[in-house]
């Protein structure tokens, strides 16, 4: 890539911002959005308010930014179980995440480490993995509720299933690609299995592994929202459907931002490990 | 019959063919002995599986067929006692310069404390002349400064033999020029014995007590022993102006050139594999 000059892409991306907000704004005060629907089965799909005839144009930046702000200054308020501030809900979808993908590491990590160091255990084990990685977390669903009966553990449970691939393949992958010359100096050193393990092959593999963890992180922040608009009960994407059936378009708007900004500092965040442990040949 | 330090004992080397090829014999029934404190050199074309031995000779891959004997004893596997300088380096490139050789200190005294690690450390630093590049990490060095940093690695285990696979053909004339004195220097002050691949004929004249020259592959065998009688301290400046050096010289050029692919496939009836001739070009030549 070509050096960029830092300052005209931040102009550029100022005045792309400009244009798109002018083009919403120009386009929700000239109606768009607000045409009357007939159709009877999106009537039941939107709900209640939308199918008594209630007319919810779509928000103009404006309203969206006063709610953003509204948001932002009263992040943690409760009033009751099915109205609690927009940070509250979030934090409930960051715990999940949180747990989930933990639990998924410390699964994934170890046993990635002995697939890649045995091609026994990789011949034994690809074809289950081949065949549970395709699987959309959410399929999950159903199962994790009727055994663990726990809204709230099952969509930790969905976040753990959909984490657990990335993490287990991209260990089992960069430890089985260790450098044979690397292997050997340990060798020679006369080191043990675990030094082995921990001083050449764990730094080795360290950048291919942090690839995997940023990958399921990602791939969890996308599965939370959909895991609680199915369970609902409390976090980010159960809020979204809250206000899908309040019509409060203006709300969900706002939620998408956050989400997408929760979204990137997680990803930055793996990215900076990443690059800690980064080496160069 | 009394065994010399490092005896090599009627190795062979075999890989499976390639798709239902029959299997190619590297080398067999290969003899030679290394004696304490000997420079050992061995020179053959690409191929003819001098990396192969070097590796047996390390235990990192295994004969088929026959034994190396150390110091008495079969070696089973790797050990600290033979270091190996690896053609490619193979630094761990997360660890700085002295951190590698931090890591080579503390495999033969892991009871060593901190204090005493990073001491060692500086004194091999020192010896190999990259104090000023210690923190830095491998992709940052020159090829030169690499190669002094694997060298520091392996004379910080305290091994008895020093095993390299051609440790100097990835570098410029010059740097290599002054790694060759330099290692002449530090392997007769330390008294290791050594064991040394290269391509590099005016390498193995400075360096090396004897030559062993390799025919070409597949079946390579070690068709002479070509001992250096050049007087030491030898110096690259004089080193030519010794009188044999060019009849010294000649020799394996000629065997490179010409003998190695002609004895590749028949051997004089006279040439066994368990005593291998000796000869001195550069002695016949002096008187
Ligand atoms: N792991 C291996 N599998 C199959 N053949 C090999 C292997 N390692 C080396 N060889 C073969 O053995 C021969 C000698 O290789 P090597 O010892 O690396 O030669 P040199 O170091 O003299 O250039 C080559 O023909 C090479 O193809
Ligand atoms: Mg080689």
């Amino acid at each position: 890539m070509r050096a960029t000059r830092p300052a005209a892409s931040l102009a550029l991306a100022c005045l792309l911002f400009a244009l798109f907000v002018g083009a919403w704004q120009l386009s929700s005060s000239t109606g768009f959005g607000t045409a009357e629907v007939a159709d009877p089965e999106y009537a039941a799909l939107v709900g209640a308010a939308a199918a008594t005839g209630g007319q919810t144009p779509f928000p103009s930046p404006f309203e969206v930014a006063a709610r953003l702000w509204q948001h932002l200054t009263d992040p943690f308020y409760v009033r009751g179980t099915n109205d609690q501030g927009i940070g509250i809900q979030l934090a409930y979808s960051l715990a999940r995440v949180l747990a989930g993908f933990t639990l998924a590491a410390l699964l994934a990590i170890p046993l990635g480490f002995l697939i890649g160091m045995s091609p026994l255990l990789y011949g034994a084990l690809n074809p289950f993995i081949q065949v549970l990685r395709p699987i959309s977390p959410l399929a999950w669903m159903p199962l994790a509720l009727y055994t663990i009966r726990d809204s709230s553990i099952s969509s930790i449970f969905v976040i753990f299933i959909c984490s657990v691939w990335p993490m287990l393949l991209n260990t089992a992958f960069g430890v089985a690609t260790v450098r044979r010359e690397w292997l050997n100096v340990a060798r020679t050193l006369e080191c043990g299995a675990l030094r082995t393990a921990f001083r050449v092959i764990l730094p080795a593999a360290a950048p291919t592994i942090m690839t995997g963890m940023r990958i399921s992180i990602g791939i969890a922040w996308l599965v939370i929202v959909a895991a609680e608009m199915l369970v609902g009960g409390t976090g980010i994407g159960y809020f979204v459907w809250n206000q899908w059936n309040n019509l409060s378009l203006a709300d969900i708007v706002t939620a998408i931002l956050l989400i997408g900004v929760i979204g990137m500092v997680l990803d930055q965040i793996l990215a900076m490990a990443t690059r800690a442990v980064a080496y160069q040949e | 019959m009394r065994r010399p330090f490092v005896s090599v004992e009627g190795i062979a080397r075999r890989f499976p063919g390639v798709s239902g090829a029959p299997p190619q014999t590297v080398f067999a029934d290969l003899w030679f002995g290394i004696e304490e404190g000997e420079f050992v050199c061995l020179i053959g074309h690409s191929g003819c599986g001098k990396t192969t031995i070097l590796n047996i000779l390390a235990g990192l891959d295994r004969a088929d067929d026959g034994a190396v004997v150390v110091a008495g004893r079969e070696i089973a596997g790797p050990s600290l006692d033979r270091a190996v300088i690896f053609q490619s380096h193979a630094l761990l490139p997360w660890l700085s310069a002295e951190g590698n050789i931090a890591f080579a200190v503390k495999s033969r005294h892991p009871d060593w404390s901190r204090a005493q690690v990073a001491e060692a450390c500086r004194h091999w630093i020192d010896l190999v002349g990259l104090a000023a590049a210690a923190t830095t990490r491998p992709a940052q060095l020159s090829g030169g400064m690499k190669q002094r940093v694997g060298f520091a690695r392996a004379l910080a285990v305290s091994p008895k033999i020093l095993l390299m696979d051609e440790p100097f053909s990835a570098l410029d004339a010059l740097t290599r020029g002054t790694l060759q004195e330099e290692v002449n220097r530090i392997v007769a002050e330390t008294k290791l014995t050594a064991f040394m691949i290269t391509h590099d004929v005016d390498e193995a004249i400075l360096l090396a007590d004897r030559i062993l020259l390799m025919t070409n592959g597949p079946e390579a065998k070690i068709a002479e022993v070509v001992v250096n009688t050049l007087p030491r301290p030898r110096t690259r400046h004089d080193i030519h102006h010794l009188p044999g050096y060019y009849e010294l010289r000649n020799h394996i050029v000629d065997f490179l050139i010409d003998r190695s692919r002609r004895l590749a496939g028949a051997m004089p009836p006279e040439w066994t594999a368990r005593a291998v001739p000796e000869v001195r070009p550069a002695a016949s030549a002096a008187t």
